[in-house]
């Protein structure tokens, strides 16, 4: 196992992250409590997955530009990925809520429905079903090379509509979540000074962490092309 | 001056060529419709049995309900009516396109064919809702107006993702699962701003910006599918 610097870095500042996280005080709020620290996790997992998710995009970009196969096991890998940190996104972001939103008369379950109808969740939704939609055309396309061609075409035109709708939703529907006005995390009067010390470099962290299991995919399926093409010879 | 002159010239021509290869792949849509009649009546009727099934299962709709319904019956006629824009080429006739007319021009004839088809949908959907549940409208030239804003903004997705869907197996069904992300944005957007024509109070302006937003979509679409179609369009 060869550990390039970026490599260390993912390691140590995830061990920050996560020591520190749990350690290092942070701003005492009644209504949130300890569930604070969530911030670290949960939103650094949205974070880090528009960021692979970006990559995707353009290494989709690329392919069509270039028509090299290395680019589209590129695309493939960052957006498999992303999607995997996005369920991590919601995972985290489900046990935040029932501590806070959930209503404590109704069971879990019984607030899904009102929890569901929340701007930042249906943009996060519409992403998953993006990438969800985009493996299945994959999937349904046996020649390689317009499996790449087309996939990349769906990939560029889906995030190209999935700005607009992260814009657009949260303004026509009421919101309980934080970071109403642009960003969360991102505006500096949001997150205490004590928290940033953490939430960017976990940021970092995690999305090193994402390309990493990522590059490691990337080199299994080229791998596995190549054995396929010795064996049929 | 000369050579500047001569250029152009040339690219007049192209952009005349460009425009009458456009309007004969337009005709040569609507001549299609004509001759094959059976899809047009199946999406019509497809239509007046989905409206028919609402009317049976719902006795009167408040205004919310209709306004939904209305939307989602669009919204699947807008997926069976352009689905069959792509899925009808067979593979030699898309051979012989690629040899007489370039991608753009092929895409954008059928995103306003897809665009005028669906219009006419909507009208035939309206139609349909209003006979069978009435129309609790306030300002029914304000809904026409937007329904066929609306049904515009679906056409031209759904153009675009029947010609990525039409590569792969099980079109039909790919068609949705690739459709339904993408186009929930619009629908919101639309059932939002239909509330205008409910007698709903918005605070000045807003309406105008909701259309504005609507119609920056509607171009942001056709620029992407005027890039994007040229990858698809090759074998």
């Amino acid at each position: 196992m060869r550990l390039t610097w970026w490599k260390i870095t993912a390691i140590v500042l995830l061990a920050y992250a996560v020591i520190g996280g749990l350690l290092l005080p942070v701003p005492e709020l009644t209504q949130l409590g300890e569930t604070i620290r969530n911030l670290y996790y949960h939103v650094c997992m949205w974070f880090a997955m528009m960021i692979l998710f970006t990559i995707s995009i353009a290494q989709s970009i690329k392919y069509l530009r270039t028509g090299s196969i290395e680019h589209d096991i590129k695309a493939v890998s960052y957006a498999g990925v992303g999607t995997y940190l996005g369920l991590l996104g919601y995972a985290t972001g489900a046990i935040w809520a029932s501590f806070t939103w959930a209503d404590p008369n109704n069971p879990a379950f019984a607030s899904f429905g009102s929890i569901m109808r929340e701007p930042k969740l249906i943009g996060a939704a519409i992403a998953l079903l993006i990438y969800g939609a985009y493996f299945i055309l994959r999937s349904s396309i046996t020649d390689m090379d317009q499996r790449a061609r087309v996939s990349a075409v769906y990939n560029i035109f889906a995030y190209a509509m999935l700005f607009p709708s992260i814009w657009i939703i949260p303004r026509l529907l009421p919101s309980l979540h934080p970071g109403q006005e642009g960003n969360p995390a991102l505006n500096f009067n949001d997150i205490d000074a004590r928290m940033r010390m953490v939430f960017y470099p976990a940021v970092i962290g995690w999305t090193l962490l994402g390309a990493w299991i990522a590059t490691l995919k990337i080199r299994h399926k080229i791998l596995m092309e190549k054995k396929w093409f010795t064996n049929e010879k | 001056m000369k050579r500047a002159a001569e250029i152009a010239s040339t690219h007049n021509t192209i952009t005349l060529e460009a425009l009458n290869q456009f309007t004969a792949l337009l005709k040569k849509e609507f001549l299609l419709e004509t001759r094959q009649q059976h899809t047009l009546y199946g999406v019509m009727l497809y239509i007046a049995s989905t409206v028919f099934v609402i009317y049976l299962t719902i006795d009167s709709p408040d205004a919310d309900t209709w306004n939904s319904l209305f939307w989602i019956t669009q919204l699947f006629i807008c997926i069976n009516a352009v689905a069959k824009s792509f899925l009808q080429e067979a593979r030699g006739r898309m051979l012989y396109y690629y040899s007489i007319t370039s991608p753009v021009v092929f895409i954008l004839s059928k995103l306003s064919y897809n665009v005028l088809l669906m219009l006419a949908m909507n009208l035939v959907n309206l139609l349909l809702f209003t006979a069978f549940m009435g129309n609790p409208t306030e300002s029914f030239l304000q809904f026409l107006f937007i329904g066929l804003l609306g049904s515009m903004g679906l056409g031209l997705v759904f153009t675009m993702l029947a010609a990525i869907a039409s590569k792969a197996m099980q079109q039909a069904s790919l068609m949705a699962i690739l459709g339904f992300p993408l186009i929930i944005p619009q629908l919101l957007l639309l059932v939002r701003l239909s509330k205008t024509a409910f007698s709903e109070v918005f605070r000045d302006g807003v309406p105008q910006q909701l259309v504005l937003l609507l119609v920056s979509l509607d171009i942001l679409i056709v620029f992407l599918a005027v890039i994007l179609y040229p990858f698809l369009w090759k074998d």
